[in-house]
């Protein structure tokens, strides 16, 4: 349906920007606020033009908390979980879409089916086995239970099986190319914009996980960034407010960014994920 | 995580498809073979272990998925299952209770308090957004936008933020006294409200930050559903003079039917896991220590999931109330499924 009468387009333009704002206030806010001495954040009416304290806020937020180091932790984690999600997801689902062997039915129905388990049922059990296994505030119960996951495979099968021609596997197959090289010679190249979205999108998701790490982490030497903001807020809310802002504002600053930079194709294989049918 | 658990719907669709590949000449040779009449059992069975023998290098890439599989969801959720049945505390003996810890579930009034919550925060939340969300992509397929990229973007944007940030940011802006939003409504006149203070008043916050953050990510899925729906229907429509409205619930709607479904199951498994919103946007406001915020109204059910086992350390009652809300969210995902297909 097209619309090209002049008052709707004006109208419709107008509905837009008012939640484009709405969007984008918050992190107007957030940059605002960063810059701010606390008594400013709270001041009625509020403050809406950046202040001079950023580099003072940023100075007590790295002598109150470990800042640095939950940075990098957080980017030590998420940047080892997305590589190898992305290198055994890829090959997984390379191999489902493009190899038959037995009981390959019934191992993708299971991959499928881990997909529909909420995280909260294994949540518990999985703190008390950590804790046996002495993994407790250890980068190893962030890593490990998430190298590999059900939608990564699922998502390069789907991806694999029109991507990936199998006269070029058959002859690769006949110059002697075995399973493991088909994939790293063959198969991981064709396969790039799919790998991508999956690393981009694993890593996003690695850097805003929550509630895992505020459970299993509880030295704040091993904190992630989000649990180092969620203490912070809690242990300085109402207190020094323009300190939390600037660590809430260094924290997201690297997504965003990174979003911004692939925005295209990262929501071009969102809504492919939803509407593929 | 929550839009990417579904997808398996999708899959179902797919399943026809067949893959060729080199190894399938030899599979369907084998297959000849042992399915020739007189061949016995134990020939069979030979077959299939040479297969899989055959095979062994595609299992052994495979593997690492199963292992974490089995190490990190399945024996934790069958354990889970085991310690709901008894009465523990993490340190002491396990003592077996049956189904005790399920017959108390129905009793708790906090947990059908955190159970409340949540089904009101869910419906808050998800109706509004799916429909602002549907609106939004309705406009820029409108043509009538001359940069829908830019829009998209700006709306995605707060969905790549994470819940902690975000539940930060506008626990200020829905402050009490000096937030952004009574210094508006304090600009037309009106009176200050205590938005994280009223029980009601806290779950509309929480539901506005969820709609906040997946209004976009909504609209953009929809937007490519719209996109794909061919412009000579809508002309083939005019010509035989269709007005807008019909066209709308002629064609638009039966054909985005699929992926309004998909986003209506994807936000309710996400809504009912909602956790982050609530713990954030209460901690900083109420004592510490998950109390629920004002009234409790905050106390959804992983909230009160957290609470029981990591602050009470109630493991084994915590077990059963996980999987309360494994039946409950799969019984909500089914209905909501059934509702929307009976529509049309």
């Amino acid at each position: 349906m097209r619309i090209t009468s002049k008052p709707w387009k004006i109208f419709i333009y107008l509905c837009l920007i008012l939640l484009a704002v709405i969007s984008i206030f918050p992190f107007y806010w957030l940059a605002v606020t960063s810059t701010l001495t606390s008594a400013d954040v709270m001041r009625f009416p509020p403050v809406l033009t950046p202040g001079s304290m950023f580099a003072e806020n940023v100075k007590s937020l790295v002598t109150t908390i470990r800042f640095g180091t939950s940075m990098l932790n957080t980017v030590f984690v998420a940047g080892t979980v997305t590589v190898s999600v992305a290198f055994f997801s890829s090959l997984a689902g390379f191999l489902f879409a493009k190899f038959k062997f037995p009981g390959k039915k019934i191992l993708f129905g299971i991959v499928l089916l881990t997909m529909m388990i909420p995280t909260q049922m294994s949540m518990v059990p999985l703190f008390i086995i950590m804790n046996k296994l002495q993994w407790a505030s250890t980068f190893k119960a962030l890593i490990v239970p998430g190298m590999v996951n059900a939608f990564g495979i699922f998502w390069i099968r789907q991806y694999a099986e029109g991507a990936i021609h199998d006269d070029l596997l058959n002859a690769a197959r006949i110059d002697g190319c075995g399973t493991f090289r088909l994939y790293t010679r063959i198969a991981f190249p064709m396969l790039l914009p799919a790998v991508s979205f999956l690393a981009l999108f694993t890593f996003m998701n690695t850097w805003n996980d929550y509630l895992w790490p505020l459970i299993i982490i509880s030295k704040p030497e091993k904190y992630t960034i989000q649990v180092a903001l969620s203490q912070l807020n809690g242990a300085y809310y109402g207190i020094n407010y323009g300190m939390i802002m600037a660590g809430t504002l260094l924290a997201t600053l690297p997504l965003i960014i990174v979003f911004l930079i692939f925005s295209r194709h990262f929501m071009e294989n969102i809504s492919a994920g939803a509407i593929k049918d | 995580m929550m839009p990417w658990q579904l997808r398996s719907l999708n899959w179902k669709r797919n399943k026809g498809t067949i893959t060729l590949n080199g190894d399938k000449n030899m599979t369907s040779k084998t297959k000849q073979i042992s399915g020739t009449p007189g061949g016995s059992g134990s020939f069979k069975k030979h077959s299939l272990l040479s297969e899989i023998a055959k095979n062994k290098t595609v299992y052994l890439l495979i593997s690492p998925f199963f292992i974490i599989f089995v190490v990190f969801i399945l024996f934790p959720v069958c354990y889970s299952l085991f310690v709901s049945f008894t009465k523990w505390d993490g340190i002491g003996e396990m003592e077996f209770v049956g189904l005790k810890q399920y017959a108390f579930l129905f009793k708790d009034k906090e947990f059908l308090k955190a159970f409340g919550n949540t089904i009101i925060i869910w419906l808050m939340s998800t109706i509004p957004m799916l429909a602002i969300s549907f609106i939004v992509a309705f406009l820029l397929n409108s043509g009538a936008i001359k940069y829908p990229h830019i829009f998209k973007t700006v709306f995605f944007l707060p969905n790549v933020t994470s819940i902690v940030a975000i539940a930060i940011i506008f626990s200020t802006i829905f402050g009490n006294h000096y937030g952004i939003l009574n210094f508006i409504i304090s600009m037309f006149g009106g009176e200050p409200v205590a938005w994280l203070k009223e029980p009601r008043l806290l779950q509309f916050s929480i539901a506005t930050l969820v709609m906040w953050r997946w209004m976009g990510y909504n609209a953009v899925i929809y937007l490519a559903g719209l996109q794909r729906i061919p412009q000579d229907l809508y002309e083939a429509a005019a010509i035989d003079g269709a007005n807008m409205r019909t066209m709308f619930r002629k064609i638009t709607m039966p054909l985005m039917n699929p992926i309004i479904i998909f986003t209506v199951i994807t936000t309710t498994i996400g809504g009912l896991q909602i956790f982050a919103e609530a713990q954030m946007l209460v901690e900083g406001t109420s004592s510490r220590g998950g109390g629920g915020g004002a009234g409790g109204g905050g106390l959804t059910m992983v909230f009160y999931l957290y609470r029981l086992a990591f602050i009470n350390n109630q493991y084994s009652y915590a077990c059963a109330v996980s999987w309360a809300l494994f039946v409950i969210i799969a019984c909500l995902s089914l209905l909501s499924w059934i509702l929307m297909r009976r529509k049309n």
